[in-house]
């Protein structure tokens, strides 16, 4: 790669950086910490909001990873992806006004205090609080390597030496800077990764010579590749719908999104988050995921999914525009990983730490303790994606489906419905994220359908059940 | 309490909309999807250069969500405040 495509890289790192650390200086005046450090003082308004949503959830997985299968299965894997743009409008609107209105009353940081003042249950803060720890801890450490290997085949540095330009920008302006930085960041982020996009599309339109001949090109290869099937004909319409769940709906129970229905300023940032949102979403996973596939008749051959949209960004675009639009995907991780950080951080903090261990620590205790504890955790990360242990792969193969699981019901009937309580919850909870690995390692695809759907099923049953059955255990107390 | 019940009742009429809008969405992607794309690719017809299951399951409907969710917020969410006023609190 030349430099020229490098230089635009370095731009992006120093940009966001720089607003990162400007962010974070409002916060030394402050009178609340937790709740500017960790929520920016519930003051986002509509465009942040929506941005740092997107661009949250729109991590590696979607920016690497899913190109790179839509070049192998062809549109079906489109269809599959235009699931997402659920999340757009769906998070927003269920968890909603009342979310909003209830932890402020609650006076919640994070989504952990939520479920505590719901619930008033040791146990049910105390599970939510570990399974989000190992959970974004594990997919965090995943992330890392994402973006460490991404600078690594871009600019030809070592793993290591990528990995410590990633880490050191990252956690930097997370550390000091807090949900502020994170949400202001993340909007520069999305709005790199909704331009780069669609630069990149337009460009590998044109190389591969219009739409029609790239469909042409694709149905003379294999037929399959323009049917809604995948390219072997696997893609069943059981399984490609119960994505609706794993990457649709099921996102409202993912703390790092929940978190942000709490922090924004009025109803009026909400409406306008919810149409950005919208429109953002579709449109960054609709060119995205095309790009993969529009790829195939230009590069064919590209055996390394991971690599797609690298190569064809260099094959379609003059390296200095083909360097600016790689910045797109290097947005994606780090705007994901800057809020698990923080998240997992503040789960540590405020629902371990300030819970049960130390409850009367002064404002300059938890001040240094959360600078402390995020920048210790960075560290940690860093170290464990330097040489990543096996454990951490197999949990982050869980992470996000696990926490849907768990959290789905303990917040959307915790919000909805008077008598769920927190034997409901925590049956709730143990069932869902224990029968998701369960399922997953041992039945994949049950009935045909993606190894989350079942577990969701069967959670939402164990909270009505067993809130019903404790109905007077819970009154007489 | 009174303006509590009213808050909630407006919130609670907004998340039923937004499962309201997921039914709908599944339904048109799903429809167009297999609805025309299960039969044999070389009947296939095309919409500007997509296939015509594609283009209507995929990009018209994402151009139907977009439009539905942005005339629906506008015209029937209240704005309400979040905060608890004054001293009920």
């Amino acid at each position: 790669m030349t430099l020229e495509a490098i230089i635009p890289l370095f731009i992006f790192l120093v940009i966001i950086f720089v607003v990162g650390v400007l962010a974070g200086r409002n916060l030394k005046a402050s009178s609340n910490f937790l709740n500017d450090y960790f929520l920016g003082g519930r003051s986002m308004g509509g465009f942040v909001l929506a941005m740092t949503m997107t661009a949250t959830y729109g991590s590696a997985s979607s920016f690497i990873g899913g190109p790179g299968v839509a070049y192998n299965e062809g549109l079906g894997w489109v269809l599959l992806a235009m699931s997402q743009v659920v999340t757009g409008y769906f998070v927003l609107m269920i968890l909603g006004k009342k979310f909003a209105i209830v932890t402020r009353r609650y006076n919640a940081v994070t989504m952990v205090d939520f479920l505590k003042e719901r619930y008033r249950s040791k146990w049910v803060v105390l599970f939510s609080a570990i399974s989000i720890i190992i959970f974004l801890f594990s997919a965090m450490a995943a992330q890392w390597i994402g973006g460490a290997r991404l600078i690594e085949s871009l600019t030809g540095l070592s793993y290591t030496a990528a990995l410590f330009i990633f880490a050191l920008s990252v956690l930097v302006y997370v550390t000091i800077g807090g949900f502020r930085a994170v949400a202001l960041t993340d909007a520069i982020q999305g709005t790199i990764m909704f331009v780069g996009t669609l630069v990149l599309l337009i460009a590998t339109i044109i190389a591969g010579g219009g739409i029609s001949e790239i469909m042409a090109d694709l149905t003379a290869e294999n037929p399959n590749l323009v049917t809604p099937f995948g390219a072997e004909g696997t893609l069943t319409p059981a399984y490609v719908s119960s994505f609706w769940i794993l990457v649709g709906v099921g996102v409202v129970a993912l703390p790092q999104i929940a978190v942000r229905a709490m922090s924004y300023k009025n109803s009026q940032s909400m409406h306008r988050a919810i149409i950005i949102g919208t429109i953002v979403v579709g449109f960054i996973m609709l060119n995205m995921h095309l790009i993969g596939v529009f790829a195939r008749p230009i590069l064919p051959g590209i055996e390394v999914g991971d690599k797609v949209m690298p190569l064809i960004a260099l094959e379609a675009m003059p390296p200095w525009l083909a360097g600016i639009v790689l910045t797109a995907p290097m947005a994606a991780i780090m705007s994901t990983v800057d809020s698990l950080l923080l998240l997992v951080s503040s789960t540590i903090v405020k629902d371990v730490y300030l819970n049960y261990i130390q409850p009367k620590a002064s404002h300059t205790r938890v001040k240094r303790m959360s600078i402390g504890i995020t920048a210790v955790l960075g560290i940690i990360v860093f170290l464990m994606a330097l040489n990543p242990p096996e454990l951490i792969i197999w949990l982050n193969l869980f992470a996000f489906g696990g926490l849907e699981a768990a959290f789905i019901w303990p917040i959307v009937m915790g919000l909805y419905w008077r008598k769920g309580n927190k034997y409901g919850a925590l049956v709730s909870m143990i069932v869902g994220v224990g029968l998701y690995i369960l399922s997953d390692t041992f039945f994949p695809q049950p009935l045909g359908l993606h190894s989350v759907v079942l577990p969701v099923v069967f959670s939402f049953v164990a909270y009505v059940m067993v809130s019903l059955a404790t109905q007077k255990k819970n009154a007489g107390i | 309490m009174k303006k509590d019940d009213y808050h909630f009742k407006i919130a609670n009429r907004e998340a039923l909309i937004g499962v309201g809008l997921v039914v709908f969405n599944f339904i048109w992607w799903f429809a167009f999807a297999y609805g025309l794309g299960s039969k044999d690719p070389a009947e296939y017809t095309y919409v500007f250069g997509f296939p015509a299951w594609f283009f209507y399951s995929c990009i018209l409907g994402f151009i139907i969500m977009a439009v539905l969710v942005t005339f629906i917020v506008r015209k029937f969410f209240t704005e309400i405040p979040f905060e608890d006023e004054g001293d009920n609190k």
